[in-house]
């Protein structure tokens, strides 16, 4: 490969804009800014994304299976057919994200040619490769990656990822891992706050996190990217309570069209994220949404962390 | 002080409200229609603009915000916000969706087709130049940007960018009347101004360039001195039910 031994430089040939084959980070970043304060769908057809569209998501994620169907029926879950992606990105205006398999970088590049506008490498989907996530500075689309902690996201994020989410428990309808994350993200970038400069160094390592990001990071007093929430949220209460724990958005995979009435609880879960703060809204828009999604506890012994599968 | 309103629906109303810190302005997030009434002015941020619009309608906005744009109050919208003033917009989803409107011109929504299409280049800005000083042009960050077809006579053009009639068609063969648009223009207008309505079709948030920023406050001022003996509205309780804000930090501004 191109510079071989040379460690990756950022903005490298920035100069050359007109070549139109490199995107900058800001660019990749300013999408993820846009979505700031929205909801994001899992839904598997066109019919499901129109749903989501008129409840008001910001952005829909195409798939085959959502992943309380995964769960259920197990096997190995795999990007989806592009044809379907296609079809789901010609039925909206709204941003299409889609699904590949952690390190799977030949399905990214399939998602790049069909034009989508962000790749979600998920561990909701089986591993392609244990030890190493896709190098996703090769790529003009912007990635979106799961973590549990602060190491996990700023490992993500130099390896290219543009925007974080939490990995949480997707499929459960069950908030509780979702919460951990985000607490244990959020806690550690205030522990590293008040932090002597000093003790940064050892905290680096102590995280497996690189340097310069735990720096910035520090500075910033919050991630350098775009984070969201997700794996969990079922309810437009659970997505304030993510939105109130300093989230920027939010996503919803099985919440949505596991439910009893998909297009009044996508509505209400968009308000509720718009009005995070507001009680009176969240009670107005929680109220007559028919059944929620079945939960599953994390207790059960057959419940498999798909949380746990990548580092 | 004055102080700005940043319709906090969806998108990026923290780098708005970011931007105008730097300039030492407090920017209000506005969400509910009775507190556009505590703000003299209002930035429409970039964002989703069938989610701002899904939300502007649950919450019965869209009466107030014509109102605020039909009093005169300086009005500014960055790319969905755009979409939002226009008139008529092209592009949109089934069935549409609703407009503010005020704006005399037809836009098209993502009329630079998807992210993968997104850039950023160096727009040049002859009329912000003259106003603000600073270098002759302006990084334009352009995020599955909408793009101006046509404006009515009273709208001043204040920036365009070229497009290479290939490039457009590529994104989407479905929407009918871009193909001829790209082509016999070559050229679209992304920034306009029509009295006190400022719109641009690409982010000035997301820079560290406070220019497009400082331009706005000094339309609201003039609006200001106008009416300074205008009726102070009353000030509305600011929906302090508030139980736990976080801490806002703000992203770093990648350059």
């Amino acid at each position: 490969m191109e510079g071989s031994g040379v460690v990756t430089v950022y903005g490298n040939g920035a100069l050359t804009e007109t070549t139109k084959k490199s995107s900058p980070f800001s660019v990749k970043v300013g999408l993820a800014q846009m979505l700031r304060g929205g909801v994001i769908m899992d839904v598997v057809n066109a019919e499901q994304a129109r749903i989501a569209e008129e409840a008001g998501a910001c952005a829909v994620m195409a798939l085959e299976r959502v992943p309380a169907d995964i769960r259920a029926q197990g096997g190995v879950a795999r990007m989806s057919d592009p044809q379907l992606i296609k079809e789901i990105k010609q039925a909206v205006t709204i941003p299409v994200m889609a699904k590949a398999r952690i390190g799977h970088f030949v399905e990214a590049q399939i998602l790049e040619a069909i034009g989508i506008d962000y790749v979600d490498e998920s561990e909701v989907l089986t591993l392609a490769d244990e030890d190493n996530h896709i190098n996703k500075h090769n790529f003009r689309i912007p990635f979106v990656c799961g973590c549990r902690n602060l190491g996990e996201a700023l490992r993500r994020i130099r390896e290219g990822a543009a925007m974080i989410r939490t990995k949480g428990e997707a499929g459960t309808g069950n908030i509780i891992e979702a919460v951990r994350h985000v607490r244990s993200v959020l806690g550690d970038i205030r522990v590293l706050a008040n932090m002597d400069d000093d003790e940064v160094f050892t905290f680096s390592k102590k995280i497996a996190a690189p340097y310069d990001l735990v720096m910035q990071t520090k500075q910033l007093g919050r991630l350098p990217v775009v984070q969201f929430a997700a794996g969990g949220v079922a309810t437009p209460a659970d997505a304030a309570l993510m939105m109130q724990l300093g989230c920027d958005g939010v996503f919803v995979g099985s919440g949505v069209f596991k439910s009893g009435d998909p297009a009044k609880r996508a509505r209400a879960i968009v308000q509720a994220v718009t009005h995070y703060s507001d009680p009176e809204v969240l009670a107005e828009v929680s109220c007559g949404l028919g059944e929620a999604m079945v939960g599953l506890n994390l207790t059960d012994h057959n419940v498999e962390r798909f949380a746990n599968r990548s580092e | 002080m004055a102080v700005v309103g940043v319709l906090a629906l969806q998108g990026s109303f923290n780098e708005h409200i970011a931007a105008l810190r730097r300039l030492g302005v407090k920017g209000v997030e506005i969400r509910k229609p009775e507190q556009l009434l505590t703000v003299n002015s209002l930035i429409i941020p970039g964002g989703e603009s069938t989610t701002m619009a899904k939300l502007a309608e649950a919450f019965n906005l869209f009466p107030a915000l014509r109102e605020f744009v039909q009093m005169g109050k300086p009005v500014w919208g960055t790319c969905a916000g755009l979409i939002f003033l226009a008139n008529e917009a092209t592009g949109q989803k089934t069935g549409g969706q609703e407009l503010v409107g005020g704006l005399d011109c037809t836009v098209h929504r993502n009329f630079f087709g998807s992210q993968i299409q997104s850039f950023e280049t160096e727009l040049l800005v002859p009329e912000l130049v003259s106003k603000e000083g600073g270098p002759e042009t302006f990084r334009g960050v352009f995020i599955r940007a909408p793009g101006i077809l046509n404006v009515g006579p009273d709208v001043q053009v204040l920036a365009d960018y070229p497009v290479p009639s290939d490039q457009v068609l590529s994104s989407d063969s479905s929407v009918e009347g871009k193909k001829e648009n790209a082509e016999e223009a070559n050229k679209v207008i992304v920034a306009v101004r029509q009295g006190n309505i400022l719109a641009t079709a690409f982010h000035p948030e997301l820079t560290a360039d406070t220019r497009w920023h400082s331009y706005f406050l000094k339309m609201g001022s003039l609006v200001e001195k106008e009416a300074s003996s205008s009726i102070v509205p009353e000030q509305v309780t600011q929906v302090s039910t508030s139980f736990k804000q976080p801490l806002q930090h703000d992203l770093p501004i990648f350059q």
